[in-house]
Formats: structure tokens, sequence, C-alpha cells
């Protein structure tokens, strides 16, 4: 176990940024992101994010390759390269830690996506223990302990302090090259902390959102629950929970038709957008309901039937923050499940 | 409020009974103080969870919009500064008037739990509010704030009382929010060199994660299909290829939407990353204001706003381009 | 054959392919025989009923199925109906120009296990043709496997029949296969039959003693798998095809994700008793 003072830590930041990509959450004034730190940046680790850690891994946009045409109309195809650079995301709390093994078994299964294979293995993991959970927060429901989540090191911010705990070989790595600006520090130390946030989760007003009834096994009889259609009339078709949401994974390829030949890339896509399932002869969700339901099926049904019991959901609460009408999984869970409102 | 929201349950209650309506829009209680959804109310037993409180600020005639080949009638509860847009959507014809019962309700400045949670406020479980102050109560403590500090965007420019239409009103005796200057942080963007301005913009607009929050929320935004998801318009993006993307798509719709914006805010409320998009619309307010006289979209309804309506005594466009867009 | 993981890699580089032939079947149907522009191959090898990608960069891209069966091993084909943005593209390149190719992609129909030994009845609508020909040309060339083959094709009129020269002249001249044309409304010349596909099958009244395969829009699928099971089959012996719009190919962009099912990966081919146990929303 090491600390450093908080005072301090910006010399901590500046040191992990000389040699690396540092990902950390930033005030920015009007909203916290994770965001590229740099020298003068304000980093916060008291406060969610609004998006959240998996844009490091699966950016909102990013180029694949390249198509030109050479003289005779032949096309040439440049693939681009992947992630070849070590880089730091810090600050990770344990629903986003969750998130990011829920977005692995999407993006690491065969045949694997190389661009994000390429950004996990070369990221080093921060995680974080959260000393200030907010009332949207309901990781606990997942089973997640936001008081310990496992990155390749863990941080923990206790009064003036920020502690470090290595756990992998690439965190002993990290903190061993930051030796210079770093105290010895017991274990213990941080015992109290844990226990705090612990007690703080149960006092939450969503500790006793459970999700009873959902899982795999129940398609049919959820899919045709009559409440989709109350709980949809509100939802405007934005694509704001799913682009918050840092499990949501849909992504839409596209090329963008420049002066310099035709960049294909990927970009997020959201299943509650009504041209997600367009196709050149119809449309098999056209309706709000249909995308609606399609979302918070996925979450709660249609992983956990693939995903041996696992939801896509991890409790972080940003779409309970998020959403332009206040319409979110926790309504949806609550409506249906085990709990009325 | 508590005495209003009674009142229109009462209301909604008798109207749902005696069949005038076959649905109420509303909002509908959520998790926290904070988060009313808008609902649509079918049947008595549902409104024991209608809700009136101070964070009603979603503006319900868009969802007006959908229900335009609907058979049925619905009653809807509109804001005085709401129903600007209602009547500005009935001059476009996006909404079946005939099939729309308009209850007027009173208000007297709606909050934005964005701006306490941006003093640090988290964990909040109780909110209350008296005309001046909000009492907060959270697991980490209880603050007090000052509303002022705490109101909507657009309760801060509040334009008043006034339900410019309805068929009936509820709860008139509420004191609206004294208004701020409405342009003048429009006119501290204009008096910046276009360097500054570009740079506020960018650093506003890089933020944006192209959600279409702003769009859909937005009255004004009725189109069937949107430019922008219409694979034959040649700019349909669902993300930025560019920071110039962004600029691209905000622009566009600002302009699109330009003397049709009734100025009401949804923009900027929904937007999850607190841009301030209503500043591009309040632009065009302010130069059409500047350019053919005062003009509020949706102040009247059928009427054609000066964009579409020719007069002997406008304004020539190239006049205003070569002053560099002075008048 | 259809393994996936050989693809992992390059999972969503394609491969240039050049245009060999253009057949034009209907007024908006056009089938286009691809090579590699590399070295002149079929570039990955496939079975009956798998997708591919294809593309015209700056234009779009798409999952089409492959019409040619994998026993073709000097070209790929694929039968294109004009009807969106990159179709409507596609329909205007000619010999010689280039396209992207890539996949295989999904599951194949059960060729060389539920269908060897069987009956065969393959019962298509319109461009519904196009997956069921790779079949179809597949047990042609693996004819000892199979039994009866009895081919149920329909369309709108004469002109929109695809493959229309192929099946008349070629299949039905082999032995035990049969070929039934059918077209919705009477015209001068056509001397087959007249009448919509779910009709002309219950009047041609096969047993049950076969496996079926359907493709075709969705109101003819449900008509026509209505008719089998009143004619006494089961869902376990009757397969389709299903389209939902597709990007990534591999299971992981979301896009034609029904119920726990990705259409990409875990069809495009499934069994109809299977299907059941989809949301009813494809």
């Amino acid at each position: 176990m090491k600390k450093i003072a908080l005072a301090k830590i910006d010399s901590l930041l500046e040191a992990i940024s000389k040699d690396m990509n540092l990902f950390a959450p930033v005030d920015n004034k009007s909203t916290v992101n994770y965001a590229e730190w740099k020298s003068g940046d304000v980093a916060v680790f008291d406060k969610m994010t609004v998006r959240s850690a998996k844009d490091a891994f699966f950016p909102q946009c990013e180029n694949m390759s390249k198509f030109s045409r050479d003289q005779d109309n032949k096309i040439i195809i440049d693939k681009l390269e992947t992630c070849d650079k070590d880089f730091v995301v810090m600050g990770v709390r344990g629903c986003d830690i969750k998130a990011i093994a829920v977005l692995d078994k999407v993006f690491l299964s065969e045949p694997v996506d190389t661009f994000y294979a390429a950004r996990r293995d070369h990221s080093i993991l921060i995680s974080l223990s959260c000393s200030k959970p907010e009332e949207t927060c309901f990781c606990t429901t997942f089973g997640i302990d936001p008081a310990q989540p496992k990155g390749d090191v863990e941080m923990y911010i206790v009064s003036d302090y920020a502690y470090f705990n290595t756990v992998t070989a690439k965190g002993e790595k990290l903190i061993s090259s930051l030796n210079n600006l770093l105290e010895n520090a017991k274990d213990s130390d941080i015992d109290s902390a844990k226990v705090a946030t612990r007690d703080i989760m149960c006092k939450l007003p969503l500790h006793d959102v459970t999700t009873d009834g959902w899982g795999a096994g129940v398609l049919e009889e959820m899919f045709n629950r009559p409440e989709w259609e109350q709980l949809s009339s509100s939802c405007i078709g934005c694509g704001t929970c799913t682009y918050v949401c840092p499990t949501c994974q849909c992504y839409d390829i596209r090329d963008y038709n420049g002066s310099n030949g035709v960049t294909r890339y990927r970009c997020w896509d959201s299943c509650m957008k009504s041209d997600f399932t367009m196709m050149a002869h119809g449309n098999n969700r056209t309706t709000q309901l249909q995308r609606f339901r399609q979302r918070f099926m996925h979450k709660l049904v249609y992983s956990p039937a693939n995903n041996d019991g696992e939801f896509s959901c991890v409790g972080c609460g940003r779409c309970v923050a998020k959403c332009p009408v206040s319409m979110n999984i926790v309504k949806v869970i609550k409506t249906m499940g085990g709990e009325k409102l | 409020m508590q005495g209003l929201e009674k009142k229109i349950k009462d209301r909604a209650s008798e109207l749902l009974q005696s069949g005038a309506v076959d649905g109420i829009i509303g909002w509908e209680k959520g998790q926290f103080e904070y988060d009313p959804t808008p609902a649509v109310f079918t049947k008595e037993t549902g409104l024991d969870n209608l809700c009136y409180n101070n964070f009603c600020g979603a503006n319900l005639s868009k969802y007006l919009v959908g229900k335009i080949t609907s058979d049925k009638k619905f009653a809807v509860l509109l804001k005085p500064c709401d129903t600007y847009s209602m009547n500005q959507l009935i001059t476009e014809h996006r909404v079946n008037r005939s099939n729309i019962y308009i209850i007027g309700i009173g208000c007297n400045g709606h909050l934005n739990v964005e701006k306490i949670k941006a003093q640090g406020i988290s964990g909040i479980t109780a909110v209350s509010a008296s005309d001046d102050h909000v009492n907060i109560s959270t697991i980490y403590g209880d603050s007090k704030l000052a509303k002022k500090e705490i109101l909507l965007g657009k309760c801060e420019v509040c334009r008043g009382n006034v339900h410019v239409i309805f068929d009936e009103l509820i709860g008139e005796e509420l004191q609206t929010p004294k208004p701020d200057d409405r342009f003048e942080m429009v006119a501290k963007l204009e008096a910046m060199t276009a360097e500054e301005r570009f740079k506020f913009w960018q650093g506003e607009l890089s933020r944006c994660i192209r959600c279409n929050a702003c769009r859909n929320a937005c009255p004004a935004c009725t189109c069937r299909v949107c430019v922008f998801d219409n694979g034959r318009s040649g700019i349909e993006a669902k993300a930025n290829a560019s920071e110039f993307e962004e600029q691209m798509f905000h622009i566009i719709r600002a302009f699109h939407v330009a003397a049709r914006c009734t100025d009401c805010g949804e923009c900027s409320r929904v937007c999850p990353e607190n841009i301030p998009l209503h500043l591009l619309n309040r632009k065009y307010v302010k130069d059409i204001n500047e350019f053919y006289g005062d003009y509020q979209a949706g102040d009247i309804a059928e009427q054609r706003n000066p964009l579409v309506n020719f007069g002997d005594d406008d304004i020539e466009p190239t006049t205003v381009s070569d002053k560099g867009g002075q008048k | 054959m259809s393994n996936n993981a050989n693809i992992a890699q390059e999972a969503l580089i394609p491969h240039v392919a050049k245009i060999i032939n253009v057949r034009s079947q209907t007024h908006d149907v056009k089938t286009f025989a691809v090579v590699s522009s590399d070295d002149g191959g079929v570039m990955f090898d496939h079975m009956p009923g798998q997708c591919a990608m294809v593309s015209i960069p700056g234009v779009g891209e798409a999952m089409f199925s492959i019409t040619s069966s994998p026993t073709n091993t000097k070209f790929k084909e694929f039968s294109v109906k004009r009807c969106g943005i990159l179709t409507e593209v596609m329909h205007s390149l000619v010999e010689g120009d280039e396209i992207t190719v890539r996949g295989p992609y999904g599951k194949q129909f059960p060729v060389e296990t539920e269908f060897k030994g069987e009956n065969l009845l393959f019962i298509a609508g319109g461009i519904g043709i196009a997956p069921l020909r790779s079949v179809i040309n597949y047990v042609r060339s693996n004819r000892d496997n199979y039994g009866v083959v009895d081919v149920l094709y329909g369309a709108r009129s004469s002109s929109d029949l695809v493959e229309y020269e192929e099946m008349s002249k070629e299949w039905a001249s082999d032995k035990d296969f049969n070929v039934h044309i059918t077209i919705d409304r009477a015209e001068d010349g056509w001397e087959g039959n007249v009448g919509f596909v779910p009709t002309y099958l219950k009047e041609l009244a096969f047993d049950n003693n076969r496996t079926a395969v359907i493709c075709g829009p969705p109101i003819m699928i449900k008509f026509v798998l209505g008719g089998l099971i009143e004619m006494g089959f089961a869902k376990t012996q009757v397969y389709t095809t299903l389209e939902l719009k597709m990007k990534c190919g591999i299971g992981k962009c979301g896009r034609c994700n029904i119920g726990s099912k990705y259409v990409c990966k875990d069809g495009p081919v499934f069994r109809c008793d299977e299907i059941d146990e989809l949301p009813n929303e494809y």
C-alpha cells in the first residue's frame, strides 16, 4: 500500500502523463467526463462522470480502414493501426470495472474485435473505491462492491490522502515507476473507508432495487407485459441512455466520403433510435414501444440468457441521472419486477 | 404547489370519468423528488401517481405531435411558456387541435437538479421549496440554496404567467419568477471576436455526443424524418466525423427552427452534457427582433413568421450581410 | 468450412473483389459473379445459407446471401434486388468494376447433417430464391446424398422470376427433381400455374415425408408455414432464413439482435421451432 497527499496528486498525474496517455475524470466546469488529462486540468474523484470509462476502449467514433481508387479505378484498402501504446485509465469505479467485463464478453469473444482488444491490452486500470456514492447509484443490486473494485491498481481516497494498492503485474510496474512520489502506507489505513462506503450504499434510496422477476427464461412473459406501453410512452427516442451507459455497445459502420478517399469508421449507435433496424425494404421495429422494449429486454433478459445469468446493467445510475424525460432502467425494473413503484 | 397538484388530479379525474378526454398528458411521480416523467394517464386509478412539483420543467406539447393521427382526445397540462409551443405547433399543423384539450396550469418557476448537483450536493433524498429558498436533504447532510440560483435556464428568463392558449386554467395564483435579461449572454457572444466566439462554441460543442435529445425534445423539430437521419440526404450522421460536424448539426438545426423556435429552452434542459444550445436559437430570436421588430413565435396561433412573410419594409439581407450582421 | 475464428484478425476488413459477370434477371434483380481482385480466387469458402457483407466504399455495405453453391469453385455470386441506396449503385456496376466482400457469416443450412438422406422441398418467392439456389445447386452436385427434390417457386409476374432459365432447363431435367413455378396473376403467353405460392402449395399436396426450406417475403413465409403445418409437417421439419439489419456480421454491433439471438451469427438459417422461441419482431 502506497499513498500520496491529495494536495500533491497533480504531481502524480503529471508523472504518469509524462510517459503515457492518462484518462481521468476531468472537470470541464459544466460536467465531469473522462478525458485525456493535461497539466492544469482538474481531476475529480468524488463525482460521477457523465460518460463512462468505456470511451477509453470503445470510443464514440473510430476509423477502421481507408479506401481509395487507383487510376484504373481499382480499390485500395488501407487498414488502420490499432492502439499500440500503453495508457492509464484512472478513477474507474466498481460499476465501470464490471461494465468493462461485460464489454469484454462481447468484443473479446471470437471473432475478436482487434481495435477493442488492442486498447484493452495496452490499458492499465486504476480502479476507485467510491467515497461518495450518489442517490442514483444501485450497483449493489448487481452484486458489485463499490468499496473495493478490482483494477490493476486500486485507489482509495481517505481523508486527505489517495492510497494505492497494486493488484496485477501491470499495476506493480506503474506504481513502482512512481515510487519517488509515493509514501508507504499500512493496508489497514483504508479499512474504515471501505466500511463507510458499504454503509452508505445501504442508505441510498435505490438500495432496495432487486432484479427479482428478471433474467434468463422470462423472455415471453416479459416481452408481452402490458406495462411496456405506458413506460415507453414517455420515451423521446434519443440516445442519451445508450451513450452514457457503460455497457451499451451497439455500433454503426459508416463511410465518410472525403476528398482523400473514403474513411470507414464505426460509431456508437442506439437501439432507441428510429432508424436502428431500418433496411432498404422495411423496418422490423417501427414503434418506440418496440425499440424501448428491446433495450431493456436486452439488458435484463437477453444478456442473462447468453451470459450465465449476468445482466448487462451495472447500476451506475447514469441513465437515471441523464434521461431527458427521467424514464430509466430503475423504473422499468421496479414496474415489472418484484417491487411495485 | 401541493394544492395545485390536488386540483389538477381532481380535474383530471373528472375529465377521464366523464369521458371528455381519453387520456391526460402530465407528469408521473419518479424515484426521487426531482425526476417526474412525462406520462399519459388513461385510467383514474393511475392518477395517484400524477404529480406537479418543482421539477416538472418538461414541455409536454411535443407529445401531441405523435398523437396527430390518433382518434382519441387528450388533455395536456401546459405551463404558461409551454403554450407558446402549442400555438406554434397548431400554426404548423403538427397537432390536431380538435383532439386536444389544453389545461393551463400555474407555474412559479421550475428547478434544475443539475444546478443543485453542480454545487457539490449529492445523495439527495428530499427537496422542498419555499418562495425564495430550497431545502435539500441528502444522506451526507442538508443544504439550503436560493431558489434563484437553481432555476431552470428557461425560468431565469420567464416570460410571465400568461397562457397564450388554453381551454381551461387551473391555479392562476402562482407567482412566476422575475426574469433576467434574456439576451445578455447573446450580446456577450456578439461582442466577442470571431476567434473568441469560435473557441467558446468549440469548447461547448466538443462535448456533444449526438444523442439527439435536443432535437427529439424540441417542439419545433417535428420533421417526420430528420435530414440527419435520412440516408438519401447526403448529410446523414450519427456521430461527428470531426469537431466541425458537431457545429454543422447544431447550427443547421438552429437555422431550421429560426423564427419557429419559441425559446422554450428544452434543448438546453435535456442536454446530458449541459451545452447551452438555446443560445444559438436565441441569437436568431434577437436578430429577428432587431431586423423585423419584436417577434415571439407562438404568441398568436396561425400567424406567419417574419422569415416567411414578405413586407415592403423588410430589411435587405444583402444590407445586413454587407454590414457584418448589423442592420 | 465455416469456422469464423480464422477471420478473427481481419473481421471487419474486406477483400477487394472484381465483378466478372453481371446477369440481368428481372427489371430489378441482377446477379453479380465476383472473384478476388488479388488472385482471381473465391476469397473464402462458404456453405449454403451463409452470407457476406458486400460494399461499395463510400456508398455503403450490406449483407447478402451467397447465391452460388460452394461447389462452384470459380466465383461467388450475389443476386441483388434494387431497393435501397447501395443496391441502386450496385445495379450501375459492370464487368470489371470492383466491390468489396467480407465473410462468410452465419449458420449454414444443415446440408451435411439433417438434410442428408432426406427428400427436400424448397419453397421460395421472388428474390427469396437467392439463398435457396445455393442449397439447391449444392444438392444437385451431391445428388446421391439426398432423396427426391421439389422446388416450388413463385413471383409476381413471369418477368419477376429470378433464375428462370436455370431452374426450368437445368434443374427440371435432373433425376428425381421437380420444379413447380407459379406467378401471381395470369399473363398472355404464360402456360404455367397462376396463383400465390401458399395456394399452389396446397394444390400440389406434398406428403410430409420431406424436409422443407422456405425463403421469401415475410407474409409468404407466414402462410406457407401455416400450409405446411396443415399438411402434417412438424416445425422441426421446416427451415427458413431471417433477414434483419446488419452492420458488423460478427454478433457485436447489436443491430440484428432478436431475443437472445444474433441473426448474423446464430442465423440467418433457423429451424421453425427455433423461431417460435424468438419474440415476434422479425
